[in-house]
């Protein structure tokens, strides 16, 4: 179950409550969170919608410990990362969270399996398991025939397959992609978005997703809108989400 | 090490700029080894000159003599195990640029004194037996192509004229690396018999031989306080105290040797960093990526570190083979002009040392500024 009210209940996976986020520019202060609460369950797909400029990102950055937070808590599975230092936060990450960009996924000059091998050096694993591991990553997302390619041989969305791959080959807690079908063309992104599916509903993974097209929004569980610094949901309803993106 | 494919993913990533990279250090530390090699060479005396060594001069300048007579006296000087005498000879052979030294030596205690110095003793008994004989060392016999039984003459201008001929009946060798190859000795008494009068009964100098190094303050000062108030008073010093001395003639030639690798070192600092900061910035998007995936702040440093230490290292060892290679052939060609040339393994090991500290310096930078990077921000910047 996802909720925005702080009600969720008190075994949900993320729980998010009065997150504020405020930058600074040239003295003025700019609001971009203000108070938002979120709880998502383990096995949930939620999509985050709303206007350029409206914080998606920043909500993303906040989540995944890439950014602390100008008030409030964020707390996955127990863990309360608001307050890690720096050195701690990036081994919670390197543990729990798999990042899916828009663009600059991959390292260019590392093949497909190479790429999605960069999480597990950082584990204890040996070099055969970890050869495993990437071997049964690729397998999920349809690329095993690729994974000697480096990413200039490989188009758009397989390049964001390779960067799926690389999200959950060391099996984190949850998923954050954002607009990880920003870049690529309709058919592309549907086959991305059905793979995603998959993660969900085959191998229960958590997933938050940003996306500006209605039609990806539609494949999540729960759209969540941005607006005035907090959520709303939209609909849980997939058809509703995607009428009112349509209309 | 399992970090190692990427970081040279990473270093051969723009090929061109790999190679001129390594290109830079090859050539800085081809010029590093050489400019150690030939500050050695001035220094050498000071290195291979031997601690239980002490050369005596004349007090006025090494160009005046002193008498033969100082031998015995020198000899009984408690702590003195040997003594012998060279005079400098300066003679031509054949052109003035086949310049090579040549010294009256005495043969009765040269091989005592100057053990490094070693003569096969067939040769060497035969030299005893010619008085005209001559001994060269192996390096000038390679250059003239000298054969053993060679008459050898040489041109002087000083002792009375003339021309001088030698049988070339031995070659010396060295036996520790920088020792010098390039002299010709020949006989006192062949030399004393045919000079003029007034050279007669004159050495150039004394070398003593200790019995301990640590006698050599007390025994110098013994010997310069015996011959005080005579008409030759002298000057003792330890070999390498003398080779200082003798280098000071070619001026400030540290000064020289250190400024021109200071502009290397710089100059090789600057390319290199700049490099270093360009490659680190056109990834600045994938370094975000391996700090989201979890990357320590450390662990990126370390790689760029690590690719500019590999840049140093075999940019560094191509330079230095070179050097190896060529030290020896322009040692051939320079031979009797500079002293010997060697480039030995300290010195590998300081040049190398040098280029990792460029390679470490020009690494850091960039390196600190990749660990400064904000994930957040990196990935905005687009
Ligand atoms: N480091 C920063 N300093 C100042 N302002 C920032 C910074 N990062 C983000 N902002 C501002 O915060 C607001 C939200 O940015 P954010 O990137 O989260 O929006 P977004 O919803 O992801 O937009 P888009 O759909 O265009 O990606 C914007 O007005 C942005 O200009
Ligand atoms: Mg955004």
């Amino acid at each position: 179950m996802v909720s925005v009210n702080a009600d969720g209940n008190s075994k949900a996976l993320i729980q998010v409550r009065g997150l504020n986020k405020t930058y600074r520019r040239g003295g003025e202060p700019i609001q971009v969170l203000q108070g938002l609460n979120l709880d998502v369950d383990q096995g949930d797909f939620v999509a985050f919608m709303g206007p350029s400029g409206s914080g998606k990102t920043t909500l993303l950055n906040l989540l995944g410990g890439l950014d602390v937070p100008t008030a409030g808590s964020v707390s996955v599975g127990g863990d309360e990362i608001t307050h890690m230092s720096s050195g701690r936060l990036t081994e919670w990450r390197a543990r729990h969270v798999g990042f899916v960009f828009q663009i600059y996924n991959l390292v260019p000059v590392l093949t497909a399996s190479q790429n999605v091998e960069l999480p597990l050096l950082l584990t204890r694993l040996s070099r055969s398991e970890r050869k495993q591991h990437v071997e049964s990553a690729l397998a999920i997302v349809g690329l095993q025939g690729r994974a000697e390619h480096f990413p200039r041989q490989l188009s758009g969305g397989q390049e964001q397959r390779v960067a799926i791959a690389r999200a959950i080959v060391s099996d984190p807690t949850f998923l954050l992609c954002d607009e990880p079908t920003g870049d690529l063309d309709r058919k592309s992104a549907d086959e991305i978005m059905a793979l995603v599916e998959e993660l969900v509903s085959k191998h229960n993974k958590t997933v938050l997703m940003v996306t500006h097209d209605p039609l990806v929004a539609a494949r999540a569980h729960t759209v969540l809108h941005l607006e005035k610094g907090a959520l709303v949901e939209a609909g849980k309803s997939p058809h509703s989400a995607a009428a009112g993106g349509a209309a | 090490m399992k970090f190692w494919s990427l970081i040279w993913a990473n270093l051969t990533r723009k090929k061109v700029r790999l190679l001129l990279t390594l290109g830079s250090f090859a050539v800085a530390l081809f010029l590093f080894a050489f400019l150690a090699v030939v500050r050695d060479a001035f220094n050498r005396g000071g290195g291979v000159a031997a601690a239980n060594r002490l050369v005596v001069i004349n007090r006025v300048s090494i160009i005046q003599t002193i008498p033969l007579s100082y031998r015995d006296k020198i000899r009984n000087i408690p702590g003195v195990e040997n003594v012998t005498h060279d005079n400098w000879f300066g003679a031509i052979y054949q052109d003035e640029k086949n310049f090579f030294p040549q010294f009256v030596i005495d043969p009765d205690s040269q091989r005592q004194v100057y053990s490094e110095l070693v003569v096969p003793d067939d040769q060497w008994n035969n030299f005893l037996k010619d008085r005209t004989g001559a001994i060269a060392g192996a390096s000038t016999v390679k250059r003239f192509g000298w054969k053993i039984g060679d008459r050898i003459p040489l041109k002087t201008t000083i002792y009375g004229g003339g021309a001088w001929e030698f049988n070339l009946d031995g070659v010396y060798h060295g036996t520790r690396p920088g020792d010098d190859e390039t002299q010709l000795w020949f006989q006192w008494d062949y030399f004393e018999e045919r000079v003029p009068d007034r050279f007669k009964g004159q050495v150039g100098w004394y070398t003593v031989k200790l019995n301990t190094p640590d006698d050599a303050v007390r025994v110098a000062k013994a010997i310069d306080a015996d011959f005080a108030n005579s008409p030759y008073e002298t000057k003792t010093d330890t070999e390498s105290a003398w080779a200082a001395g003798w280098v000071k003639q070619f001026g400030n030639i540290e000064f020289l040797i250190l400024s021109i690798g200071s502009v290397v070192f710089f100059t090789l600092l600057l390319v290199t960093g700049n490099t270093m900061a360009i490659s680190v910035r056109e990834r600045t998007g994938e370094l975000a990526i391996l700090k989201a995936i979890g990357f320590k702040n450390g662990s990126v440093l370390f790689f760029v570190l690590a690719e500019a230490l590999t840049i140093a290292l075999i940019g560094g060892l191509v330079g230095l083979v070179l050097a190896l290679l060529a030290v020896p052939l322009v040692g051939q060609a320079m031979s009797g002009m500079l002293p010997p040339m060697v480039l030995s393994k300290p010195m590998l090991a300081e040049a190398m040392g040098f280029a990792l500290l460029v390679g470490a310096c020009s690494g850091l930078l960039p390196g600190l500024g990749a660990m400064r990077l904000r994930v957040v921000d990196a990935l905005r910047r687009i």
